[in-house]
């Protein structure tokens, strides 16, 4: 239209931070803690943002998303909680060993994939694992608003339930821990069934607690608008395969341990994004020519979309076979 | 800079008037002799100086009688601003984003002092000095919504965001191009957006919405839109449209220079960080016939756009019946002469009409 027409940057805003503690929680859990340089404050946000952590480990960049469990009313301080994944692609690792106090590092601004509903007249929060990260900002929000919440976390044991200590001393009556080594489980379809109308769930951890949790809230008959969750894909690494991107005017392969993105970000592509984690729908490309199969690991793309080969997002989906060619 | 306030009123006697330096910086909406729908967002990051787009809210000559304006509106109608009550920290989001941007950017006017949750706001052209307890209703006269959008110009679509669409939940209308808050109150993006024509076999709504979800915290957009209103009215509200409808009937080939005025709606989108809402500010400007001619390149240029348009969207725009009339007028200032790319004014590039 008019002024002074720019191109869209790939990814959020950026803000530049010191790693202010680095605090383990856990034998498997890392809290690390952000200030700004310049003392300023860092932008508000709402509970159940991420921010995009960019890491240079050894000339390479990573990216990785992780929810801000900060309180979202203290402008002093973003926290993040990582799990170390020995098995996975190494953001986590990286962190755990590199990173230290007094380190500078590039967030994102935050953006939020996983908002509370704040027409709820209550909020149940289904946690599993390191999925209780979202749950610790939004719990101090609704505090403050002075909304009814209670959260069900269930954890491996009780050495590795992340700040199920704190939790349960600051809000006695609100908060229950279940011990899969002492065979306890969130009573599902009781806890569902129990709920005054207008109630909100939010659930986060594995893949299978989401999918159990929306089934069995259909089952028992609530509307899929109120059942919320968040799940974060790390990319898989797979068989490399080449991809030509007419745009660029390039052809570029995609090695076993990057992802689609991430190599056309090597390749000097400014390719967009967000979530980086098949859930925003911003890196959406369309497909220009196949032969091969397509791994679709994304929770953006309708079912039909994926079947039909002609969309893919390069964050988390992969490819089999000797020819792609894409719109970028 | 200083801005001398205009006292004009729009409405009664119309006594609104752009000054040279208004016509000058007016948000020209042709970058081309034609015009057609398109998803036209860039980032709202700034323009060149002394521009609309150069401040996140713009201030403006009409700033003092403007709010004067939206007070009467008010005070008529108090359905004009409505708030759901999930919306209220969107509000207070709103409150802030308003505070720190004009304090920020037009320091001379403006005052913002923050010690902890307890604020101090002053308002100089306005003459407010208010302390009040951020987050604590009890300490402003309205909601926070409706405090802070009482001082400033546009009006103001506050969207929650949710399932996978935008909800009209909370809003402040007393400038709009005849659309209704107390009747798309709680609506989502596609309900509110059923009335307008060819958009949506085009696509251009999905892709929108699409859009407007992904603005994020710290990168707002803006777009332009644009529609004709004879007088200098700000409130063409479908709720007065007995009042103002009226009026289109009562232009003439001696008055239409005088009357008409192209309406052009400076729309920004901003994520706001505690609510996740979106807010949407839609900022009203008008230009005369008489003074938009005299920027030769303009005047050429809204003759063959007005001329070239769908008569569906002369129907929806509601100046169907006036187009013959305009025509008239406008082709008096197109010579023929290719026009220069954009939408500045170029008065020192393009010629002088010639004719």
């Amino acid at each position: 239209m008019s002024a002074a027409p720019q191109k869209a940057k790939a990814g959020a805003e950026k803000i530049e931070v010191i790693v202010s503690a680095v605090v383990p929680v856990n034998d498997l859990v890392t809290r690390f803690e952000f200030r700004r340089p310049d003392g300023a404050p860092f932008p508000p946000f709402s509970a159940g943002a991420h921010t995009v952590v960019e890491m240079n480990d050894a000339g390479r960049t990573r990216l990785n998303p992780y929810s801000l469990m900060s309180d979202p009313a203290d402008s002093g301080t973003y926290a993040i909680s990582v799990r170390r994944d020995d098995q996975g692609r190494g953001g986590s690792l990286f962190l755990h060993r590199n990173v230290k106090p007094g380190d500078r590092m590039t967030l994102s601004y935050p953006v939020n994939l996983f908002p509370i509903d704040l027409r709820g007249r209550k909020h149940v929060f289904l946690a599993g694992g390191i999925g209780i990260t979202p749950f610790l900002a939004m719990i101090a929000q609704l505090e403050k608003l002075g909304a009814r919440w209670e959260l069900h976390y269930a954890c491996r044991n009780e050495a590795l339930a992340s700040y199920a200590d704190v939790l349960t001393a600051r809000h006695p009556g609100k908060v229950r821990i279940y011990y899969d080594d002492r065979k306890q489980a969130i009573p599902l379809g009781d806890l569902l069934d129990g709920q005054p109308l207008g109630t909100h769930v939010y659930v986060c951890g594995p893949k299978g607690m989401i999918e159990w949790v929306h089934r069995t809230a259909t089952e028992h008959g609530w509307p899929d608008d109120n059942v919320h969750s968040e799940e974060f894909l790390a990319p898989q690494p797979g068989q490399p395969f080449e991809v030509r991107l007419c745009k660029s005017d390039m052809t570029i392969t995609v090695g076993e341990n990057e992802s689609l993105l991430e190599a056309m970000e090597r390749c000097g592509v400014d390719a967009p994004f967000l979530c980086r984690g098949g859930a925003c729908g911003q890196c959406e490309t369309d497909v220009v020519e196949h032969d091969g199969e397509f791994i679709h690991r994304d929770h953006w793309l309708e079912d039909d979309q994926q079947a039909s080969g002609t969309k893919i997002m390069p964050c988390v989906s992969r490819f089999v076979g000797p020819t792609l060619v894409l719109d970028r | 800079m200083t801005i001398q306030f205009n006292d004009e009123t729009f409405r009664g006697d119309y006594s609104f008037r752009n000054s040279p330096w208004a016509i000058r910086r007016f948000p020209f909406p042709f970058h081309e002799d034609s015009y057609m729908y398109s998803v036209n967002m860039e980032q709202h990051r700034g323009g060149p100086a002394g521009s609309v787009y150069e401040k996140r809210f713009d201030v403006d000559e009409h700033y003092v009688s403007e709010m004067r304006d939206r007070a009467i509106v008010l005070a008529e109608d108090p359905l004009r601003c409505q708030s759901l009550p999930h919306m209220t920290l969107a509000g207070w989001d709103l409150l802030e984003l308003i505070m720190v941007s004009k304090s920020e950017d037009y320091p001379d006017l403006f005052e913002l002092h923050r010690d902890g949750e307890r604020w101090r706001w002053v308002n100089r052209p306005m003459g407010i000095d208010d302390t009040f307890t951020f987050m604590d209703e009890t300490t402003l006269p309205y909601g926070p919504m409706e405090y802070i959008t009482r001082q400033t110009q546009g009006d103001f679509a506050v969207l929650d965001q949710r399932d996978d669409n935008l909800w009209m939940d909370a809003g402040m209308v007393t400038t709009q191009a005849d659309w209704s808050l107390d009747f798309d109150i709680g609506m989502n993006f596609f309900e509110w957006h059923a009335p307008v024509p060819l958009a949506h076999e085009m696509g251009i709504f999905k892709r929108a919405l699409k859009f407007l979800m992904n603005v994020q915290q710290g990168a707002p957009a803006r777009r332009l839109n644009w529609t004709m209103t004879v007088n200098p009215l700000l409130d063409t509200s479908p709720e007065n449209y007995h009042k103002w409808g009226i009026q289109k009937t009562e232009l003439t080939p001696e008055n239409i220079g005088a009357k008409q005025h192209l309406r052009v709606e400076l729309q920004t989108f901003y994520r706001l960080p505690r609510s996740n809402a979106l807010v949407f500010p839609i900022r009203c400007y008008l230009i005369a016939f008489q003074d938009l001619v005299t920027v030769p390149k303009w005047g050429r240029r809204l003759h063959r756009v007005i001329r070239d348009l769908p008569d569906e969207l002369a129907t929806y725009k509601g100046f169907i019946a006036n187009r013959p009339l305009m025509l008239d007028y406008l082709s008096r200032y197109d010579d023929g002469l290719p026009t220069s790319p954009g939408v500045w004014p170029d008065l020192d590039t393009e010629p002088p009409l010639q004719k």
